[in-house]
């Protein structure tokens, strides 16, 4: 099995959309929630900024995330030729 | 599989469950119609929790199979929508469905810890795990492990961790199957485990994978209505908006400004609030008082005190006219008094730290962190440290990696991730609206309102379980305040159909979204316990000769025996159920998610790597709870002040070094290896190797 340019070149993508979707990821959990306490005085369909980003936003982005890597790699596959049958 | 049967197999299994969803709803409203004609409520809860489970043994005994791959991996044909729903059903578990909502009350913004933990980690699973375990297309984790490290030095390593987390997590399952049993039939609360654990048993015992995910799919669906139909109901009792995700936004403004009335005491409502926490302070300081006392005393003080109460008990009988009540309430405080110095120590501790909880202000829902800044940064620093540990964990946990070795394809299987967090999200989402909900309503129409008219679930709740709901007169003015009432958090969930006031067949629906979601979890995690050691102990390291009919034999009757023992085990009703569930996760995280990853992106790891990093990272993680969680009894100072329920912080950590270190320590995996690991990256290779099993 030997891996052509091609084949390392959809690793790269690969390995790219996922390291910008993970960092979408850590900055929604984890920047935000380090700064909750500073950005409480925003208000948002009446919630305060971190508790919505808690309670929803946070979730919806994570849903969007996983549907967008999804559609991005089934795509991909066609794009490289490493698809798989007709399944 | 061909193209047009896959699809054929897609659009029954549409037909199938769409059936199942209007049969569902038809029976909900026969037994609405029982209820108009008088069926009184008990008879109901039978009815409700009797016909589900007897509908998920059905399920099961159709699905029941003889084939391996079916048994495992119900045949590596589950579309990615329906492969989301048994996924849903799978990782939500009584936690989530009974006790989220009330975490979110009693713990406002530091709860949501908790929500987006247990959502987020799913794009780890999405992004680093699933799309290539399924390429991979074995039964087990483990037996990637095995793969990928060699030998059977790491997949042991696996079993042990699978099982040690799954046991832990089913334990909190099958508490959760017993709560509900005997809270709605009446049964002992040991003899609603074992009934319960007859429902989980009927679902995977004949059809292993396969029935655990059509009983799967079905219980999503019953989950989800249940959860969803009361909240609806209190969003338009209270908002007019039946959407409540949106409409709680102006619902938490109101009960913040409640909040504020509540805490300033200028205001008569917050004068009275002040009232009753000042009589609470006074009893905190009596207890302590008496702390003190024994300590300085000893046994002779606690002689004396007692005898000073036999000696008032006897005065009051000696009078003629004593009235019978206050006779019998002198008694039994003679009865009820300590026997010994350390029964006394223990019950005015207690009594101490009851009435100190009530002395604080109301707790802002919507604000993070709350308290002076070191407090605050400790309470910053754990949430992280929790959502993170949760998050690694799901990406962790066996019996949901496992469910993605049940789609077609790699691209169904990254698909399925997405159909999995859409259906977690639309519960996870709308537990803090409940939260929210169920708090106005608390605050603004409970409290404040005349003793002698409580709103009918109140008094209900309250002499059910005084756990789940206790209200007190403290001050003798006769109308409710706030620090007078102490709540269960379990009581939310249970009690949002009558306080939305909806008749009882919504109650006993709730009672069976609690029942499916208890059961589905636990069903897929003894699968888990038991493959990890039917398949990966028995068939690949004591006997790969063995006979298909033997490794399903073997693999039942383990499953009946875990069953068994994690229901036993169950009864003698260990510790916290929250902290068991939080520390299946930080175990999982620190365990699995290390090797696994790093097995799949980095090509230098290897098996001393991999063994190092999982024994380092589990025995990291054990040790920190056992030297820190109160139940062990040892207490050592916490690391950083990080929470035992968070040790997965440091075990991941070790976890990580672990593998880095060993690996590059020792020489690089063989040209095999390698070949494996280029597999598992592409969906489709020229010339490539084959791993799946059949």
């Amino acid at each position: 099995m030997q891996l052509t340019e091609k084949h390392k070149e959809y690793w790269q993508r690969n390995l790219r959309v996922t390291g910008i979707l993970l960092a979408i990821w850590f900055f929604v959990t984890f920047v935000i929630g380090w700064f909750a306490r500073d950005l409480q005085s925003i208000t948002i369909l009446g919630f305060p900024f971190p508790f919505y980003m808690a309670a929803q936003g946070s979730l919806a982005i994570y849903v969007v995330i996983i549907w967008y890597y999804a559609n991005y790699m089934n795509k991909l596959d066609q794009e490289y030729g490493v698809h798989e049958g007709d399944e | 599989m061909a193209t047009q049967s896959q699809a054929q197999f897609f659009s029954s299994l549409k037909r199938y469950y769409s059936f199942y969803t209007g049969g569902f709803v038809a029976f909900v409203i026969i037994v609405a119609i029982l209820e108009q004609m008088g069926v009184p409520n008990k008879i109901l809860g039978y009815i409700f929790l009797a016909a589900t489970v007897m509908l998920y043994a059905g399920i099961g005994v159709m699905s029941r199979t003889a084939d391996v791959s079916e048994y495992y991996v119900a045949g590596r044909r589950v579309p990615a929508l329906f492969n989301g729903m048994a996924t849903g059903a799978d990782w939500m578990s009584a936690a989530s469905f009974i006790g989220m909502a009330g975490t979110l009350y009693l713990s406002g913004y530091d709860g949501l810890a908790f929500v987006l933990g247990w959502t987020g980690g799913y794009c780890l699973v999405a992004l680093l795990l699933a799309p290539y375990l399924r390429k991979f297309g074995q039964f087990t984790i483990p037996d990637f492990l095995g793969a990928r490290y060699g030998g059977n030095i790491p997949r042991s390593i696996g079993v042990f961790a699978a099982i040690l987390c799954s046991f832990t997590y089913v334990i909190a399952q099958i508490y959760g199957v017993g709560l509900i049993t005997s809270r709605f039939t009446g049964l002992e609360f040991s003899i609603g485990v074992f009934a319960g654990l007859g429902g989980i048993l009927v679902c995977s015992f004949l059809g292993g994978m396969r029935a655990v995910t059509w009983t799967q799919v079905a219980q999503y669906i019953i989950l989800i209505v249940a959860y969803m139909i009361p909240v609806v109901w209190l969003s338009v009792k209270h908002t007019g908006n039946p959407v409540p995700q949106i409409a709680y936004g102006y619902v938490l403004e109101k009960v913040t400004a409640r909040e504020q009335v509540l805490n300033d005491p200028t205001t008569p409502d917050g004068a009275k609030e002040a009232e009753v926490r000042a009589i609470f302070k006074g009893r905190q300081e009596a207890a302590e008082g008496k702390l003190k006392a024994l300590e300085a005393g000893g046994v002779t003080y606690l002689a004396e005190e007692k005898g000073k109460l036999a000696q008032a008990a006897a005065d009051l009988k000696a009078k003629p006219e004593a009235d019978p009540a206050a006779v019998a309430a002198a008694d039994k405080a003679v009865a009820d008094y300590p026997v010994d110095a350390a029964a006394a120590k223990k019950a005015w501790t207690a009594a101490a730290a009851g009435a100190k909880a009530k002395t604080a202000p109301v707790m802002k829902h919507a604000e993070p962190f709350a308290g002076d800044e070191a407090t605050s940064n400790k309470k910053r620093k754990n949430f992280l440290a929790l959502v993170l540990c949760l998050m690694v964990g799901t990406a962790a946990l066996p019996h949901i990696l496992m469910r993605y070795y049940t789609t077609p394809s790699v691209k169904e299987a990254r698909k399925s991730v997405f159909w999995s967090l859409f259906f977690i999200f639309l519960l996870y989402f709308t537990a803090p609206a409940l939260a929210v909900l169920a708090k106005f309503d608390v605050y603004t129409l409970l409290v404040g309102s005349s003793f002698s008219e409580l709103p009918s679930w109140v008094s209900a709740w309250a002499s059910v379980d005084k756990s789940l709901m206790s209200i007190t007169d403290i001050n003798k003015d006769g109308i409710v305040q706030l620090a007078e009432v102490t709540i269960g958090g379990d009581l939310i969930v249970l009690a949002t159909p009558e306080i939305a006031g909806l008749p009882y067949v919504i109650t006993g629906l709730v009672a069976a979204g609690g029942l499916a979601a208890a059961l589905s979890t636990a069903d897929g995690l003894l699968l888990t316990i038991a493959n990890a050691l039917s398949h990966d102990v028995y068939y690949k390291m004591i006997n790969p000769h063995a006979a298909t009919t033997r490794r399903l034999a073997i693999s039942k009757g383990l499953l009946l025996v875990v069953a068994v023992f994690a229901a036993w085990v169950t009864s003698l009703k260990p510790g916290d159920i929250l902290f068991l569930v939080g520390a299946a996760f930080s175990l999982a995280a620190s365990a699995f998610f290390p090797a696994l990853a790093l097995g799949v992106f980095w090509k230098r790891a290897n098996k001393w790597g991999a063994i190092i990093g999982m024994s380092s990272g589990l025995g990291i993680c054990m040790y920190y709870m056992y030297m820190t969680y109160p139940f062990f009894g040892v207490n050592a100072p916490l690391w950083w002040d990080i929470n035992p329920i968070s040790g997965g912080l440091f075990g991941m950590t070790a976890g990580f070094a672990g593998v880095i270190i060993g690996s590059l320590l020792t020489a690089a995996p063989d040209k095999e290896i390698q070949n494996l690991v280029d597999h598992v990256r592409y969906p489709n290779l020229e010339g490539d190797i084959k791993t799946e099993a059949a």
